[in-house]
């Protein structure tokens, strides 16, 4: 791939935080920090991977794209907007009564989101369905689905893998944004989540080990995903939680949900390159 | 009579000849819920999701996003504790075309004990919005109103059942689904029932007759949407009301009923269920001796519904 291409996927990311960043002061809440951490990957996803838009977007054969994280939703409804399935104006009435984009996706509301995600580990049992009945009605269409670290706490994570194997799902990709923190701090202080490659291995998945955010790494995944056959992938993306705003990043308060104010407001509107809040 | 499991799964066998837009989900319980008979006859369309009702649950709601019904089958007490979040925030809130279809309902599951014996499910479904609630009294109900279920987009959760019951309908009835059925008319009192309870309640209104209380019998399947106008009438025209169900007595068809009555038109109701304890093993027969669901107890709590007209 072209290095310009990279350059225009570094700008969609650019946006998109700079997007969180205006939607997360607009709420007065939600969660930046994860939000932030899986930017690159659903930049990838939007931009080059899937064969998704406005046009497709009810068609059986389009691909899906399920947030299971859903507390994550500003860097979805950031996405969706960029590629025009609402207008930025949206992000005013984010959290707010009679708003189109709600504190956690809702498909009924939003155009674009897929599934009511927010409920950790729903999402990933949702997309295997998808990618399921896709296989079943001979769709070729794929399925994505990415999952936070702290999601994997949840044992429906561990009941899909089993499934997804068992249905040889390799129409199917899970991404874990693996930026080491959940709600209250550091996965490793929490559950013991590790060895977490070896625990997807043995469930019988494909795994692949990356740095979330280096766009040569996430397309080089994505495509070794594309050419398994008989194995559901999941890739671990290595992330920094808040990656981007200096002081957010791997500091376990912005998980959310909160949104910054004063000196911090005007730091991470500096570090987003936004200069005002539109 | 035919136990309602294996009408459930062959029904389902005779419907697919009919239709393919359904596949039947389980989670390692087709012995159980009757769907064996489909099993067997349908493998390709028959999805086995492992003991996992969690992941079942939200994965039927991708199925159905890919256009195709998934008929999700198991215990109730699973299909409406274990598995309850999902049934609600995977695909009752999304509004997906999943219909849920639970067995083993109340101590109508006899030897297995109280962890089997779903005393809840109704309580816990009829409050999630969108969703709606069937039990059919019998399995010629079951069977008309299956290609009804499927031709009706929503989620559903339909009540199948397990024991063998005597047929409440001949063959050839013909039904209005969504409404409370009459099944004896009368004038003294209204007793409306749901699952193994209608036949009792049957039994319950001729020995009535014999003392001279004339009944009206209301075939309560449909939970929710309920047919409050049916309700309404009842109270209005017999001004005495006993429900009947093999359930818990808090949040179920006598709760339900309670809340039209006193919305809408007062009259005394008295409710023959399970009073706030959990089950135990034994034959069903001998265990709605023991908890005060026989038509005897019906016939009891009529009287005294009868003695309280205001």
């Amino acid at each position: 791939m072209s290095v310009s291409k990279y350059d225009e996927l570094e700008k969609f990311a650019a946006e998109l935080r700079k997007s969180i960043i205006i939607m997360n002061c607009h709420a007065g809440s939600g969660h930046p920090g994860g939000s932030l951490s899986c930017v690159e990957i659903i930049s990838w996803l939007y931009c080059n991977e899937m064969n998704y838009s406005t046009e497709n977007m009810n068609d059986p054969e389009r691909d899906r794209f399920i947030l299971s994280k859903g507390h994550s939703c500003l860097s979805l409804y950031a996405a969706l907007a960029e590629k025009g399935f609402f207008s930025k104006e949206a992000f005013k009435t984010l959290r707010h009564a009679g708003g189109i984009l709600q504190g956690h996706p809702d498909r009924l509301k939003t155009p674009g989101v897929e599934f009511n995600s927010g409920s950790l580990g729903q999402g990933f049992s949702f997309a295997l369905g998808c990618a399921l009945g896709a296989k079943r009605a001979g769709r070729k269409n794929r399925t994505y689905a990415l999952l936070g670290d702290g999601e994997l706490n949840e044992g429906q994570i561990w009941e899909g893998c089993m499934f997804g194997a068992h249905q040889r799902l390799d129409n199917m990709v899970g991404i874990v944004d693996y930026n080491k923190f959940q709600s209250d701090d550091l996965n490793t202080n929490i559950t013991a989540i590790e060895p977490m490659n070896d625990k997807f291995k043995a469930f019988g998945w494909h795994v692949i080990e990356i740095d979330g955010h280096n766009f040569r790494e996430i397309e080089n995944a994505f495509t070794r995903a594309r050419a398994m056959s008989g194995k559901p992938t999941m890739i671990i993306a290595h992330t920094i939680k808040g990656k981007g705003i200096s002081y957010m990043e791997n500091v376990p308060k912005w998980h959310g949900s909160l949104c910054p104010t004063g000196k911090e407001r005007e730091c991470a509107m500096r570090e987003c390159g936004c200069e005002e809040l539109i | 009579m035919e136990n309602m499991r294996d009408a459930f799964g062959k029904i389902l066998t005779e419907l697919a000849a009919e239709r393919d837009d359904f596949v039947v989900l389980d989670a390692d319980v087709a012995g159980g819920t009757g769907t064996y008979h489909f099993r067997e006859a349908y493998p390709d369309r028959f999805i086995q999701c492992g003991i996992a009702e969690q992941n079942m649950f939200s994965m039927a709601a991708g199925l159905a996003e890919s256009g195709i019904i998934p008929i999700v089958t198991c215990y109730a007490v699973f299909a409406s504790m274990r598995a309850i979040e999902q049934a609600r925030n995977s695909i009752a809130y999304p509004e997906f075309n999943v219909k849920i279809a639970a067995s083993h309902l109340g101590l109508d599951v006899g030897p297995d004990g109280a962890t089997h014996q779903a005393l809840e499910d109704i309580a816990i479904y009829r409050s999630i919005p969108k969703m709606s609630v069937v039990s059919p009294a019998d399995p010629i109900e079951l069977k008309a109103v299956m290609p009804y279920l499927l031709d009706n987009t929503g989620p559903l959760y339909l009540r199948t059942g397990r024991s063998p019951l005597p047929n409440v309908f001949d063959e050839n009835t013909i039904f209005e689904h969504g409404k409370a059925q009459v099944l004896r008319d009368g004038t003294d009192a209204t007793i409306m029932a749901v699952g193994v309870m209608v036949h009792r309640a049957l039994i319950a209104a001729d020995a009535l007759a014999k003392e001279g209380i004339s009944c009206r019998v209301l075939n309560m399947s449909w939970l929710k949407p309920m047919d409050e106008s049916a309700v309404i009438k009842a109270a209005k025209e017999t001004g005495a009301i006993v429900t009947c169900e093999d359930h818990n007595k808090y949040g179920g068809l006598g709760g339900a009923v309670m809340e039209i009555v006193c919305e809408c038109c007062p009259a005394p109701v008295e409710r023959v269920a399970v009073n706030d304890i959990f089950g135990a093993s034994g034959e069903p027969e001998d265990l709605a001796k023991e908890y005060g669901l026989m038509p005897d107890d019906i016939v009891k709590a009529v009287r005294k519904a009868v003695s309280r007209k205001l």
